[in-house]
């Protein structure tokens, strides 16, 4: 256990499973069947799903909507962006066409909505941009936003994907619509975040910043809550340093176990950015460490390294292995995140026709989480002489819900003097550490833990308001102490 | 050799405390390693006990941290009718409070017996015994109600025990802070019939509706934090003192006692690691030139004569991280303050940072018109500010433009010439201005 | 801290005066404002010490409790400030203009308040006397729970981002010029005024440490200074405890004795307020140098209405507010505040260059001249039938560091009714800067041809900026009676109780 897990009385990592002769599948597949036991009884009128990383979240939505539609109650599904509402219908689609032909799916959009070309063939899908235009689908899918301004209509039954995302004031405008829901949501992930300060509503337990999970068990605290057991995403590499320092209470295993997943890097390393690459081959992480400098948020030094390091991946060959196969990584396969927009801005013009432009990160097609499977789609084998796809390049809010087989990440508190709440927030870290497939590079100045051990605690607390954990502080500690044994420093 | 190493630390450290009593830490000083721990001279002077308020004063800088008498008496009066009658007025709140814990159940606040015991009550007053006396007692008592509930437990079917609430008032507890042990009072501590301790807090500031000022329940968490910290380190079980403390405050306008469990972990994690940082103290030392001394000299009456510039000089060989954060929190904040005059962290850290993390404002205002080829580190930065730069001299001239005020600006002839003199207006921003300029 | 807050910044430290950080007022500032200049007493739950109120420089009226903790005297206080306050509240009612939305009044009342702690200061004791009961065995004068209702409208709307009903001067200053001190020493307003307005041959800095020097310049409040305290507040309220029981003792002899006990503590407490009151009077004086900026009559405007709204709402129900916000007020409550920091966001950029600049900054506006203009473009409407609209597209070179895609929505600072649409962003092959292409979607008229002088033309300057009110309205929330399950199911209906009044009185 932690220092962290001491003092706070955690449980510590991959705790929890209590099955622990199971494998992976069998315990992912047992606490897949307490859900929809749960469901089934209908002893409560909500159960909560967190899932860790790539736990195969969308697949347990999916899943569960066609149980649910085939018990011939209507089912709403409540996503929070239109690109997680047509992932979902487009998998929705496809599943309930095998199990039930006859059913429809509703796809409701804002007015004047036009269908994405990826819905367009889709013969079980009908979109409208109003409830009464769809018929009486089995499944009806929108956003929240959406679905606030259904004003008429009870559904027995809705799923809430990605709920630790939406706000608590979001979730009250639609609940009204349903009269018992499933929640899905990741903890870990970055909280959803308002503009103004809510001092006025601290300690209520209907606070309408807090997430809409947060809302439902402090008014419910009976809930039951499941834990998806198992991340399909993380290799093994990652578990035990994510589970400790994001997932303290619950803790998670991975999939596969050590040696399953790996990068093969092709011919000798030429520079210490082709050594943190090796390291990573075989260690699933690499932090490629600047001089200290204080420095501008957009570092141009760093922003050069990361350039430098996502060209090394392709230039060198790349090749990802899994389940003993071997494929070539493209760019549509690697994802670059940062903390600031400017950050993003500058990293991309560094990459230049590398990077994929604004806004394509919106696009599954650029690597949507899909747990397992979703890795191959692309097989340019080595020699192919134009590359397959483009870079992501995007901040930690806009790559959640993602997965890539490597991500290279300009870490938060690079360069900085001092730490501000924004940039020591757990869920921050946690999403760029956290949607790699193969391993994570992470480019950061040297005298981050300096910076932590010089941090002031000087947060108000505010009674009744349950503290956020893990904290932020200790996690980035947590995690720098795993990354200094995968070290390179340039 | 970790014994000598140790020697040598503590020599140096009363040289430079010098003739003075070493002033030691209690909770409020040891929750304050956590306010500015980045700070060499906070980290030295307090290692060494100096006493910084008195410093502060000799050298001309005295701290305006005072409390007013009202508060002193409003403190005392609450906090008097909170422990009266044996705290008879806490326990049903204490009950209500704790409670709400999954483990306990409703019946147990019925049946079980609640001991009072006063540690510090024996005796004519708390240390007329001395604090081992004490300290040995508050630790015996613990330990015993630990063993007690461990039997209970582990004979859970015969429940031989009575489930009991015990009372400690006036325990003492004792924590090593950089070597030092330091002897700390908490207001009182509680164990609940679930074996766990959880220390409770009597503060005098409101709580309206549910809601109390943010920086004073930090202040009073870390403080409380303090206290777990030490007991879990006297018992050597974590497990036996809760992370949830109990803050007993005035409801609403009344004085009428209140309680709320706080949960202290994130305190305790900062405070766990910044006492183990504490031993870090050597390095610091180390960088000191031998000579360096905060010896005040006391007269025979106590009073300082050392003279104020040989303590400047002094300080000024231990370099202070100021912020303006630390005129809220430290003795010394003003003298720092007046250090860091024309820097740029004197202005606080988000301005620093939007001015590009330049040390100075002679050096931003240079970079920002041209004045000065920025090093290669500061290329980034320098581009920045000449942008912003632009911007500003952009954005005013066009507002002065479009909307002359009603009145003559305070001075803005000063500011108008050191604009125009370090940042010219570049040709381009000319026409977007559109001649209004003169109108 | 803003990139041009903190530059300003720098420049203050080197001129030894205030930078302006807006070049207009982005605030309504009333003919006669009430000004009130609060004082506690250390220690206790916000109990009121002293006041100065007025709606004019010279018309102060001072007010004090002679013994803070007792009850029946702040109550008094309560009563004589409500005496005062509602007058002048309540005057504002009568005058209304006719909206299809019903009256609104022609000009509201505005109160204002030294610092962010004065605001909270009104929170509190709004809540301390919205609840008391005017009969029974703890009544207060009739007047007190009104006051209470009141001051608690007023502290509602201080939240409300752009609202000018009570203002806090410091914040007010804080908005137009930037000191070379932290934000943290500004919040001392005396300190905040030495940089802005500096008395005669002193630099800001040195005008400012004078300024924090509680025996030259009392705090501005609410909170006393100790030292003020310990040695003169004390004895003097000492002195009239014991004139008090001298009284009780004696009452023809003794009535005297309080009285000058009571002026003492008259004379005493006017030190320490009259000097803030002063600043405060000041402070207003050079902010009515600003112009106003041009959005804020119609943020005005809203005040206006929500008094009205106010005034009906004590006229014919009258019930307290309640003590916390339930689920669905709170969601509510937030929607409004985040829609009105938008608004308010957008509108001072508009308003005012020196503002936009921030945006320019972080390449979210940029500024240029128009080079090329397509004015009557026509499209097909993309709704089929052949049908065409007006979509003309405007070239804009700029030299600003954008940071804009294609596809962003903006809106020029000179055609705010105009929404446009970049359409591509170009390197021009000359180099200097980038093209930034247009297409103009609204604020043209509704015949074919864009109406003349509604499409910017070859030449113009414009300052385009993507900080823009969030438009969309915020979702319906469900009656506060059908509160869903999720957030803890109905509420109890509120009714007032015994308990309300008898509360918190001993």
């Amino acid at each position: 256990m932690s220092a962290v897990g001491e003092i706070a009385g955690l449980a510590g990592s991959a705790g929890s499973a209590g099955s622990a002769g199971l494998s992976p599948a069998a315990q992912a597949e047992a606490v897949t069947l307490a859900i929809l036991d749960d469901l089934r009884a209908g002893r409560h009128r909500g159960v909560i799903v967190d899932s860790p990383p790539g736990a195969g979240k969308s697949t347990l939505v999916v899943r569960t909507a066609a149980v649910l539609a085939a018990s011939g109650a209507p089912l709403m599904i409540v996503a929070q962006t239109n690109e997680q509402v047509d992932d979902l219908v487009e998998r929705l689609s496809a599943r309930l066409a095998d199990e039930l032909p006859a059913a429809r799916i509703g796809r409701l959009g804002r007015t004047g909505y036009l269908p994405s070309a990826r819905l367009a063939g889709l013969s079980n899908v009908v979109t409208a941009s109003d409830v009464d235009s769809l018929g009486e689908p089995e499944v009806t899918i929108s956003t929240a936003a959406k679905w606030a301004y259904v004003r008429e209509g009870t559904w027995p039954w809705a799923i809430v994907d990605e709920a630790y995302q939406m706000r608590s004031d979001t979730l009250l405008a639609i609940a009204a619509r349903f009269e018992r829901a499933l929640f899905v949501g990741d903890p870990g992930q970055l909280d959803p975040f308002s503009t103004v300060t809510g001092d006025r509503w601290h300690g209520l337990v209907w606070n309408p910043m807090q997430s809409a999970v947060a809302v439902l068990q402090r008014n419910n605290p009976d809930l039951p809550v499941h834990r998806l057991p198992v991340s399909w995403r993380l290799p093994r590499t990652a578990q035990d340093v994510v589970a400790d320092a994001f997932y303290p209470f619950t803790g998670f295993r991975t999939g596969t176990g050590f040696g399953e997943r790996g990068l093969v890097v092709p011919g000798p390393a030429e520079s210490p950015v082709d050594d943190v690459l090796d390291v990573a081959a075989t260690t699933g992480w690499g932090l490629l460490e600047l001089p200290a400098r204080h420095t501008m948020r957009t570092d141009a030094e760093a922003v050069a390294a990361v350039a430098q390091l996502t060209r090394r991946i392709l230039e060198r060959g790349t090749l990802a292995t899994s389940g003993g196969e071997r494929t070539r990584i493209t760019p549509g396969r690697i994802a670059v995140g940062a903390a600031h927009r400017d950050q993003v801005v500058a990293i991309r013009a560094a990459l230049g026709g590398l990077a994929a432009t604004e806004g394509d990160a919106d696009h599954p097609a650029a690597g949507s989480g899909s747990g397992a499977g979703a890795f191959g789609a692309s097989g340019a084998g080595p020699g192919s002489a134009g590359w397959d796809g483009q870079v992501v390049v995007d901040t930690a809010n806009r790559l959640q819900g993602r997965e890539y087989e490597i991500t290279v990440v300009l870490h938060p508190l690079s360069g900085r003097r001092d730490a501000t709440a924004f940039h020591l927030e757990a869920g921050r870290l946690c999403v760029l550490a956290s949607r790699h497939r193969q391993a994570c590079l992470v480019v950061a100045r040297a005298g981050i833990r300096e910076l932590l051990d010089a941090h002031p605690t000087s947060d108000p607390v505010h009674l009744g308001e349950p503290v956020r954990f893990p904290d932020g502080w200790a996690a980035n500690q947590a995690m720098l102490a795993h990354l200094a044994t995968s070290r390179v420093q340039l | 050799m970790q014994n000598r190493t140790e020697d040598r630390t503590e020599q140096r450290l009363d040289r430079l405390r010098g003739r003075a009593p070493r002033r030691r830490h209690d909770a409020r000083t040891i929750a304050a390693l956590t306010r500015n721990p980045g700070c060499a001279r906070r980290a030295v002077l307090d290692a060494a006990g100096v006493d910084k308020e008195l410093l502060a004063r000799q050298i001309g800088f005295a701290a305006p941290f005072g409390q007013s008498p009202f508060a002193i008496v409003r403190g005392n009066v609450f906090e008097a009718r909170v422990t009266a009658d044996e705290c008879a007025a806490l326990l049903t709140l204490l009950a209500e409070c704790l409670d709400t814990d999954a483990e306990a159940g409703a019946d147990e606040a019925t049946s079980s017996d609640v001991i009072y015991l006063d540690l510090g009550a024996s005796g004519a007053g708390p240390d007329a015994e001395g604090p081992a006396r004490r300290l040995e007692r508050t630790e015996a008592v613990l330990r015993s109600e630990a063993a007690a509930r461990a039997g209970a437990g582990s004979r859970a079917e015969t429940r031989a025990e009575p489930r009991r609430t015990v009372l400690l008032a006036h325990p003492l507890l004792r924590l090593a802070v950089g070597g030092q042990d330091v002897y700390l009072e908490p207001d009182l501590l509680v164990i609940r019939p679930d074996g766990r301790a959880h220390v409770v807090e009597i503060k005098s500031f409101a709580v309206v509706d549910g809601q109390a000022d943010g920086e004073k329940v930090a202040a009073a968490a870390v403080q409380a934090a303090v206290y777990v910290l030490a007991l879990r380190r006297m018992l050597g079980t974590p497990a036996a003192v809760s992370h949830d403390v109990v803050l007993v405050c005035p409801k609403d306008f009344s004085n009428v006692p209140l309680a709320t469990r706080v949960d202290v972990r994130r305190q305790l994690l900062a405070l766990d690691h910044q006492l183990a940082r504490l031993t870090t103290v050597q390095t610091l030392l180390d960088a000191l030139p031998p000579e360096v001394t905060f010896d005040l000299a006391p007269a025979a009456d106590g009073a300082p004569t050392r003279p104020a510039g040989e303590l400047t000089d002094a300080l000024d060989q231990l370099p202070a991280r100021y912020a303006p954060d630390c005129l809220s929190v430290c003795e010394l904040a003003f003298r720092c303050r007046q250090e860091a005059a024309g820097r740029t962290a004197a202005l606080g850290a988000s301005v620093r940072e939007e001015l590009g993390g330049i040390d100075t404002v002679a050096e931003v205002l240079d970079l920002a018109g041209g004045a000065r080829t920025p090093t290669e580190s500061q290329a980034e930065a320098a581009a920045h500010l000449m942008i912003t730069a632009r911007m500003y001299a952009e954005g005013l001239s066009a507002g002065q433009a479009l909307a002359p005020p009603l009145a003559p600006l305070p001075a803005p002839a000063q500011l108008q010439a050191s604009l125009s003199a370090s940042h010219p207006v570049p040709a381009s921003a000319s026409a977007s201005v559109s001649g209004g300029e003169h109108g | 801290m803003t990139a041009i807050s903190s530059y300003a910044r720098a420049l203050a430290v080197a001129t030894g005066t205030a930078a302006p950080t807006a070049t207009v007022r982005h605030a309504h500032l009333s003919a006669r404002p009430f000004v009130l200049v609060p004082l506690t007493l250390a220690g206790e739950a916000n109990a009121p010490l002293a006041a100065m109120v007025g709606t004019a420089w010279d018309e102060a009226t001072l007010l004090v409790v002679a013994q803070p903790r007792n009850r029946d005297l702040r109550f008094a206080f309560a009563d004589q400030l409500a005496q005062i306050m509602l007058p002048h509240v309540l005057g504002f009612a009568a005058a209304t203009e006719e909206l299809t939305s019903g009256p609104r009044s022609l000009d509201a009342p505005q109160l204002i308040v030294p610092n962010p702690a004065g605001v909270e200061f009104v929170r509190l004791f709004a809540r301390s006397t919205r609840f008391r009961s005017t009969e029974g065995e703890y009544a207060v004068a009739p007047n007190v729970p009104v006051l209470g209702r009141w001051l608690t409208f007023f502290a509602e709307r201080a939240e409300i981002p752009g609202s000018s009903l009570m203002l806090a001067v410091t914040d007010l200053l804080g908005l137009h010029w930037a000191t070379g001190q932290s934000a943290l020493e500004d919040a001392n307003l005396a300190a905040l005024l030495g940089w802005i307005d500096p008395p005669p041959g002193l630099r800001g800095a040195a005008a400012a440490r004078l300024a924090e020097d509680p025996r030259h310049c009392p705090p501005a409040g609410p909170t006393t200074d100790p030292g003020f305290d310990t040695e003169q507040l004390a004895p003097a309220i000492a002195a009239y405890d014991t004139a008090v029981a001298a009284a009780a003792a004696d009452p023809a002899a003794g009535s005297a004795g309080v009285a000058r006990a009571v002026t003492r503590l008259e004379n005493l407490l006017r030190t320490q307020l009259q000097p803030t009151w002063d600043l405060v009077w000041r402070a207003l004086d050079l902010l009515d140098g600003l112009p106003p900026g041009a959005s804020v009559p119609a943020r005005w405007e809203t005040d206006r209405a929500r008094y009205t709204g106010f005034h009906t709402y004590m006229v014919e129900e009258g019930l307290p507010q309640a003590r916390r916000d339930g689920a669905v007020t709170a969601a509510r409550r937030l929607n409004r505040i985040e829609q009105a920091q938008a608004a308010y966001d957008a509108d001072r950029a508009f308003d005012d260059p020196l503002v936009m600049a921030q945006h320019r900054v972080t390449g979210e506006a940029f500024s240029g001249t128009v080079v090329a203009v397509e004015r009557d473009r026509r499209i097909p409407n993309g709704r089929g039938k052949g049908r065409l609209v007006t979509r003309p597209l405007l070239t804009v070179r700029t030299e600003d560091p954008i940071r804009l895609t294609v596809g962003a929505k903006v809106v020029a600072s000179s055609r705010r009714r105009q929404e446009c649409v970049i359409e591509a962003i170009d390197i021009p092959p000359e180099g200097g800067g980038l093209l930034i292409t247009l297409e103009a979607r609204s604020g043209m008229g509704r015949s074919a041809v864009p109406a003349p002088g509604t499409v910017a033309e070859v030449g113009e300057s414009l300052c385009y900026s993507a900080v823009l009110a969030d438009g969309v309205r915020s979702a319906p929330m469900p009656d506060t009676a059908d509160t869903p399950w999720t957030h803890g199911g109905p509420p109890e209906p509120y009714e007032p109780t015994e308990k309300d009044t008898a509360e918190a009185w001993e």
